[in-house]
């Protein structure tokens, strides 16, 4: 066995130290039992008060493909990624060499020592840890799949040792886990205890410490897939019809099991129906239907099945029925990385269909706001009577987010829109289907059945007056396509509005940001601002975008996008709608599928405006000569 | 063809239903098809099945996809909603439309592109998905609004009005439907309305996937020598196992009776098929016997009409997903919200 702590030799570099801020990183086979381990090393922390980013990073594959789980501990509630690994316990020998390579100087690296490794597998610069995981754990248990699945908590134990995590917790935790199973709560304590038992009569804890901390607050700990499925449920959908993808399969699953829990009738009967189709053609094609005939239906998808969708888009667009789909982006294009992040499907959504169309997008940036755009997705669609996107990626709608309690005012109506009653029509109020009444753009609508002879209309995606009458005849189109784009710029006053956090000192420069890219980029406008780099940041949350986001850009001299996709797409969309000069809009672009980190936005971000320093002292200089 | 408006005085003798309604407020706008076209007599057909029904107009949706088979929901019954949709597409639409409220009755029609091509899938999920509603295919075995081509429909050896014979087999929609699990099944000629009339009425009352193929001959593209799809041909070759009526609680309105054996079949929801047998060895409760009977009869060139199978013990989606009786598009707040007690719960339970 290479050097370990107990015996560091000169030339390494001094252990990191960290109390409460550091990166552990799990290297795992994937169907190994490894999740359940991992998942519960980072609710302990939790528990401890200690703010957690916990991040995995999976393959498309069921059993013997490399997967891992990242855990961000801050103690300051940094929950974007950082960059970099403190501590890394990779377990998986297909991937030792990368893994080994990503730790910091001054690192640690933890591993099952049971047999003996080349000294070229390590490097001179970390600090190794060898524990003789399989050993103990082949020694305690008999049967082979005990074996390995004791080995995951026997793992949790050794490291509880090295960096001060309370085994209450623990212990609290795995009976909170096991609560239906009890047997299974002394067989995994007894495991825990194995790894920190050996740990602490062989080993000294290690420079990352824990500490008890009330950082946490009463923050809860959710996926973004779950947080979203709930807002369907508080946001009155009764139809789910859906197709299995990654990243969006548990978006359906969720809404399955909160339907269960919370629309059953007392005879068994259900208040929903959720059908899975043959493809996502077919999903949108319920959600359509449904929508058309007063319920509130909705699809959860990726970019391919956004894709396949678009004639149905443009359907919902033209024909004015309300639909809601969830995206979960992935990387693309194609098949592309059915299990990374990106925002890459911004300009499919927002111009999803052939033709003229332009759609409403919502973009939560973490699992509370999935929850209230969620919700908010459907009153949005019934009130504007068209598709509603609510944008999520696999980083939000995937991984567990420490944030804010859920919140519901029971006060709150459902917004059905502007539906036309029996009693209306009776009392012999006008109906024109595509007539616009108000002046804002949106028409009103009959459910089918209402009235026995008022306000029967025929549906179509062929164009049509304003009474809903067949007409091709250019100025009925016309006028048709006019009003459809004054609804949208009603949308604009309806969608969630950004969000603006201004620098510490006046400035000229100003950042754009969106979706699963928040958490990182707070971190590194404070990293920035303490360097001197002050920036005014807004984080859009819909389109169309308000007239404030035109306003923030021409108040600035240069704004940085940030976004996570190779083209550019946000920055597109801004220039397309707003007519914003190119130059006026620099592009900070992360898209290799794994979530942005703050480190790499310190440095994107941080070079652009040393580069913009500069060639301004040049200027300057040069207009003084 | 006809581009006069409809006059909208009725005849004051025209005969009344139970509600009172004549069959003139169960027609649509003036078909803008070609003059002599199938799809036309089977518009008709319907008008006369909702009438004959006592179907209240606003009570039904009208569902269809692309083509001219999908234009013709605009020709009849004008009270009722319709929704003309994607092309091959109805059948999702249909479904969702059909979760959103199960109290209306659901009419999809269909084409043989829009159902057998680019819809076939579609077709069949939304049967083996058990879709309460009557499908009905305008089966011509030709795309009438690009003119002329060969639909999947259309029978090997079939020959285009060009004079090019179809060499891919065609796929037989009746045989589909009854592997697939509808649970009322038939096939009848346009231009037979004593046959075709009662089997709309009978899916109409059917709870569950009713799928009806109609032979419709494309006066403008496929109604010449050589075609299988022909008036002619059809007529030569159209072999009814069956004739039916349908009794919803009272006399059949339909009292045309010629000699041969009669079975009534009782459905769940109390409606009564009384089927006056044509050939005795054949039995429509029979599913098994019926496809078997199918392929004999197609392998002996013949089109088997009438209605072919029926299982009065039908379920629908519905039923399967165990929704509750009313419908969702009618839950409130209230109903459909769990509130903030609730959402306290799960949020202690994600710390």
């Amino acid at each position: 066995m290479p050097d370990t702590l107990t015996q560091a030799s000169a030339p390494r570099p001094a252990p990191l130290a960290a109390v409460n801020d550091f990166v552990v990183k799990f290297a795992n086979v994937n169907g190994s039992g490894s999740a359940s381990a991992n998942g519960l090393f980072a609710k302990a922390i939790i528990r401890m008060g200690v703010p957690v980013a916990a991040r995995n990073i999976f393959p498309s594959n069921i059993q013997g493909l490399p997967t891992w789980y990242e855990v961000r501990v801050s103690g300051a509630g940094h929950l974007g990624r950082r960059g970099g690994v403190d501590l890394a316990v990779p377990l998986n020998p297909q991937t030792w060499d990368d893994d080994v390579k990503e730790i910091v100087p001054g690192g640690y690296l933890f591993y099952d020592s049971t047999k003996p490794l080349p000294v070229s597998k390590f490097r001179d610069d970390i600090h190794v840890i060898g524990v003789p995981l399989t050993a103990i754990c082949n020694e305690a248990y008999k049967v082979p799949r005990e074996r390995q699945l004791f080995k995951n908590i026997c793992y949790v134990g050794a490291l509880s040792w090295l960096i001060n995590i309370d085994p209450a917790v623990i212990e609290q935790l795995l009976k909170e886990e096991f609560a239906s199973k009890p047997k299974l709560i002394p067989a995994n304590l007894a495991a825990f205890n194995l790894g920190r038992n050996w740990a602490q009569k062989h080993l000294k804890p290690i420079g990352l410490q824990l500490q008890q901390s009330d950082a946490v607050g009463n923050r809860i700990f959710v996926e973004g897939n779950a947080a979203a499925a709930l807002g369907a449920v508080y946001g009155g959908a009764t139809v789910c019809a859906w197709y299995p993808i990654t990243p969006s399969t548990s978006l359906a699953e969720g809404f399955t099991g909160y339907c269960e829990d919370f629309r059953t009738n007392a005879d068994g009967t259900k208040n929903y129906a959720i059908v899975q189709c043959e493809d996502e053609i077919a999903s949108i094609g319920v959600v359509v239907g449904a929508g058309w005939n007063g319920a509130r239906a909705f699809t959860c998808t990726s970019g391919p099945g956004i894709s396949l969708m678009n004639e149905f888009i443009g359907l919902s667009y033209f024909a004015e029925i309300p639909a809601v789909i969830f995206d979960v982006q992935r990387g693309g294009p194609s098949t592309g990385m059915p299990t990374r992040t990106q925002q890459s499907d911004i300009l499919l959504a927002a111009y999803a269909s052939h033709g003229d169309t332009k759609h409403v997008m919502l973009l939560p940036s973490d699992p509370g706001e999935c929850f209230t755009m969620g919700a908010q997705a459907f009153d949005l669609s019934d009130r504007l009577q068209t598709t509603v996107f609510v944008m999520l990626d696999l980083d939000i709608g995937m991984q567990e987010w420490l944030c804010e309690p859920f919140q519901w005012d029971d006060a709150k109506q459902i917004d059905r829109g502007k539906v036309m009653t029996a009693e209306m029509l009776e009392s012999g109020t006008f109906f024109g289907r595509y007539t616009d009444v108000d002046g804002d753009g949106i028409p009103f609508r009959t459910y089918p059945g209402t009235h026995p002879t008022k306000g029967a209309y025929f549906t179509r995606g062929t164009s049509r007056n304003r009474m809903a009458g067949y007409s091709e005849k250019g100025i009925d189109y016309q006028d048709n396509m006019e009003r459809l784009l004054k609804k949208f710029h009603t949308a604009a006053t309806l969608v969630p509005g950004p969000i603006v956090r201004p620098a510490q000192k006046k400035t000229k420069v100003g950042a754009i940001y969106f979706g699963s890219t928040t958490p990182a980029m707070h971190e590194a406008l404070e990293a920035l601002e303490q360097t001197g780099h002050h920036i005014d940041a807004m984080r859009v949350r819909g389109f169309p975008f308000s007239q404030e986001v035109y306003d923030f850009i021409h108040a600035h001299d240069e704004i940085c996008v940030v976004e996570q996709n190779r083209d550019a797409q946000l920055r597109s969309l801004l220039m397309i709608e707003g007519g914003i000069d190119a130059s006026h809009l620099t592009s900070i672009l992360h898209y290799d599928g794994t979530p942005i980190t703050a480190r790499f936005l310190i440095d994107a971000i941080g070079n652009r405006l040393d580069a913009r320093k500069a060639t301004r002292q040049v200027t300057t200089k040069a207009d003084k000569q | 063809m006809t581009y006069i408006l409809k006059p909208k005085l009725h005849h004051p003798s025209l005969p009344k239903n139970d509600l009172g309604l004549t069959r003139r407020d169960y027609e649509g706008r003036v078909s803008t098809l070609c003059a002599g076209c199938g799809h036309d007599s089977i518009s008709a057909a319907i008008i006369q099945s909702a009438w004959e029904l006592g179907i209240q107009p606003h009570r039904l949706a009208k569902m269809s996809g692309i083509g001219c088979s999908s234009k013709t929901p605009d020709y009849f019954m004008g009270q009722s909603h319709g929704f003309n949709s994607v092309h091959g597409r109805m059948p999702s639409v249909l479904t969702g439309a059909n979760l959103a409220n199960r109290e209306l009755i659901y009419l999809g029609v269909s084409g043989d592109g829009d159902s057998a091509s680019i819809g076939l899938g579609q077709f069949a999920h939304s049967i083996r998905r058990g879709v309460n509603m009557s499908y009905i295919v305008e089966n011509n075995g030709v795309y009438g609004l690009t003119k002329g081509q060969f639909s999947a429909t259309s029978d090997k050896g079939s020959k285009s009005k060009k004079g090019v014979e179809n060499t891919e087999n065609g796929i037989d929609l009746v045989a589909l439907a009854l592997q697939l699990g509808a649970t009322y099944v038939g096939r009848s000629f346009s231009g037979d309305k004593e046959q075709l009339v009662p089997l709309i009425k009978g899916a109409m009352s059917h709870h569950g996937p009713a799928f009806i193929d109609v032979i419709s001959p494309c006066v403008a593209f496929n109604n010449h020598a050589g075609s299988t799809k022909s008036f002619d041909y059809v007529r030569e070759h159209n072999e009814a196992v069956n004739r039916l009526d349908v009794i919803l609680g009272r006399a059949p309105i339909t009292a045309d009776y010629r000699p041969g054996e009669v079975r009534e079949v009782t459905q769940h929801d109390g409606s009564t098929l009384r089927l006056r047998k044509l050939h005795d060895d054949y039995d429509a409760t029979n599913k098994i016997g019926a496809a078997n009977y199918l392929q004999e009869r197609h392998a002996q060139g013949e089109i088997v009409t009438g209605l072919l199978y029926v299982d009065p013990e039908a379920t629908d989606l519905h039923d399967r997903l165990d929704t509750t009786k009313r419908p969702l598009n009618q839950l409130s707040t209230a109903e459909l919200t769990p509130g903030a007690a609730a959402l306290a719960k799960i949020n202690a339970a994600l710390r």
